[in-house]
């Protein structure tokens, strides 16, 4: 078999393995839904006011409520398949709309804070590797300990007490000056002013975890018999470093960047929620107050497909790129 | 400092712990973290008396700046912070150490099972704790706690539910490795029981990993707790270290001491702990310790 058909092949497997998850997770998104006390014919004739039982009756019927158990998940299964995410009784809107509607703020912060987070990280890890048991490794290390241990939400209020009330340099919520009806250009800058405090308190653990695993990496590879070599043939260390050591050492961070992308949604919810940042994780956490249930479950449905798609994504990249990486 | 003695079979139990304690020691921070949870847990313990009284209730003026009448200042509606710092302390440890202890039961089986058994068995169970690594923990955790309500109980069986998978990759890893060991073997042809063989004689010498993961877990689960009473998901008769933060969020242009006390405990807390894991995984696999 050549190996492009090899590829595809693999290519192939690898999306119909992530079928069966997708599945798990909205079979689980159903299970929680009959977990919630009452169902939708209850939030209707609350909103209502009141109903009598021949009311609720005929809504459990429209809405399918009085059919089996299996039947209820199977029309689940196909309405979250045709994109049906259900119906927001306080928006009074559909689900996939209101999050269609604010998916972009949130993938513009949680992209910023990765790159921060990625770029930042692996400067810190290199210096900390190249400066072994120095203070430079000492001071990195310490640092990296304070960030694996600070909640980020308190991060984020000390940010907004320093640098937006004190020193004024940040808004201290929002996503830009509404107010202003900026266009063009200085809208965009406008923006990535607002950015700049919550990207930042979004990366700040991510980047303490990148500047580690660069630091073992980068140990790991500098053992190896190719540094040997180019050391053999002279090259400066600067060079053996810059050029050798750092590309190999880059690979596993990047594959941690992808497993950590599930759990940066979960701390936009935190972050957005401090800075008033109008994406997915500040309509969960209003849709928290408000108990609507069925845009909740909308979010945490797309954040896990989200997930889903981005390690499939840097797994076939990987295949595609990496000719040492098995491809079965 | 004189190198640990080679353990010898006949080593009794106080020995060994002598030997653990002095490998711990060794490490400055992970003692330095010891003392920092030991002062917390006796805070905690001796909240009642510190403190007495409800840390909800009204204690003096709304907005008392810290240092003064009262060490940590008060909030907008009156109550001391440091009262609640206390009684927070109980919520937070209690909240940390139940909910990574029945996650630490529940990895542990369905890794050992998975571990010991492989096969079917084991890819059935892998396929599942796969499903829930992908699952973003935290958003699964608010869905939990919101469909259940907020209490305590809701709060610790969330954050179990997201915790497991962890531990359960680990333990299968640890089990799959030692049950092809001669010991292992020895045992299967004197006509052991499985369950002697899992319990008795694999799970002992797969402990060490296991604390290591279980200490730096009751961090995590600390930090996600806080986390969740921010957002306004802690139990509403049980003061906590997040609902201080969260409450007092909106006045931080007029009282920043609300929010910045309980976050700093928050984050002493979590680095005491990781400090303490760090000195236990340096104790307990003194092979491993080479990063």
């Amino acid at each position: 078999m050549s190996l492009t058909a090899q590829r595809t092949r693999y290519v192939l497997r690898r999306l119909m393995q992530a079928v069966p998850v997708v599945l798990a997770i909205v079979v689980i998104n159903f299970l929680l839904l009959q977990l919630a006390e009452g169902d939708a014919a209850d939030v209707l004739a609350g909103e209502a006011g009141s109903a009598t039982p021949e009311y609720m009756a005929a809504l459990r019927t429209k809405f399918g409520l009085d059919q089996p158990i299996f039947l209820q998940l199977l029309a689940y299964v196909r309405n979250v398949a045709l994109l049906d995410l259900g119906h927001s009784f306080r928006h009074d809107t559909a689900v996939a709309t209101l999050i269609a509607g604010r998916l972009g703020p949130t993938l513009l912060l949680m992209l910023s804070a990765m790159a921060i987070a990625i770029l930042v990280g692996t400067l810190l890890g290199v210096l900390a590797a190249t400066g072994l048991n120095t203070w430079r490794d000492n001071l990195i290390a310490v640092l990296a300990l304070l960030a694996y241990a600070t909640p980020l939400f308190w991060i984020g209020l000390m940010m907004i007490v320093v640098f937006s009330i004190h020193a004024g340099w940040f808004p201290v919520s929002g996503m830009e000056n509404v107010a202003a009806f900026h266009t063009g250009w200085t809208r965009v800058a406008d923006i990535a002013r607002h950015l700049v405090l919550p990207a930042i308190t979004l990366s700040l653990f991510y980047l303490a975890l990148y500047a580690r695993l660069m630091r073992a990496s980068m140990l790991e590879q500098s053992g190896m018999d190719y540094v040997t070599t180019a050391r053999a043939k002279g090259l400066t260390e600067t060079r053996i470093t810059s050029r050798h050591v750092v590309r190999n050492a880059l690979l596993p961070v990047v594959t941690m960047a992808g497993v950590q992308i599930g759990n940066l949604v979960g701390g936009s919810v935190v972050v957005e929620s401090v800075f008033g940042w109008p994406g997915l994780g500040l309509l969960a956490f209003d849709s928290l107050f408000a108990r609507d249930l069925n845009l909740l479950m909308g979010i945490f449905l797309l954040s896990a497909c989200l997930v889903v798609a981005v390690n499939l994504v840097i797994d076939i990249v990987y295949a595609l790129l990496d000719p040492r990486i098995e491809v079965r | 400092m004189a190198e640990p003695a080679p353990s010898q079979p006949t080593q009794t139990f106080h020995h060994a712990a002598r030997a653990f304690w002095r490998r711990f020691r060794r490490n400055r921070g992970a003692v330095a973290g010891l003392a920092i949870l030991a002062v917390i847990a006796l805070v905690a313990l001796g909240a009642d008396v510190l403190r007495p009284g409800d840390p909800f209730r009204l204690a003096g003026a709304p907005f008392a700046p810290p240092f003064g009448e009262f060490l940590f200042g008060t909030d907008s509606l009156g109550r001391d912070v440091a009262a609640g710092m206390m009684h927070g302390a109980r919520t937070s440890l209690l909240i940390g150490l139940v909910a990574t202890l029945a996650a630490l039961l529940l990895g542990t089986l369905i890794g050992g099972v998975a571990g010991y058994y492989g096969g079917w068995l084991d890819d059935v169970l892998m396929r599942i704790t796969e499903i829930f690594q992908t699952i973003p923990f935290f958003i699964f955790a608010i869905l939990l706690i919101a469909i259940l309500r907020p209490s305590i109980g809701s709060i610790v069986f969330a954050i179990a539910l997201v915790s497991w998978p962890g531990v359960a990759r680990l333990v299968r890893g640890e089990f799959l490795s030692l049950r092809s060991r001669e010991y292992v073997q020895a045992c299967v042809i004197m006509g052991m029981p499985e369950a002697r063989i899992i319990f008795l004689q694999i799970l002992p010498n797969a402990l060490s990993p296991i604390i290591v993961t279980g200490s730096l877990m009751v961090a995590t689960a600390i930090l996600t707790e806080s986390a969740l009473a921010f957002l306004g998901l802690s139990d509403p008769n049980v003061m906590s270290w997040g609902f201080q933060i969260g409450s007092g969020r909106t006045h931080l242009r007029t009282a920043w001491w609300v929010c910045t006390f309980p976050g700093l405990v928050i984050m002493v807390t979590a680095l005491g702990i990781n400090l303490v894991g760090e000195g236990l995984n340096d104790a307990l696999n003194p092979r491993l310790r080479d990063r």
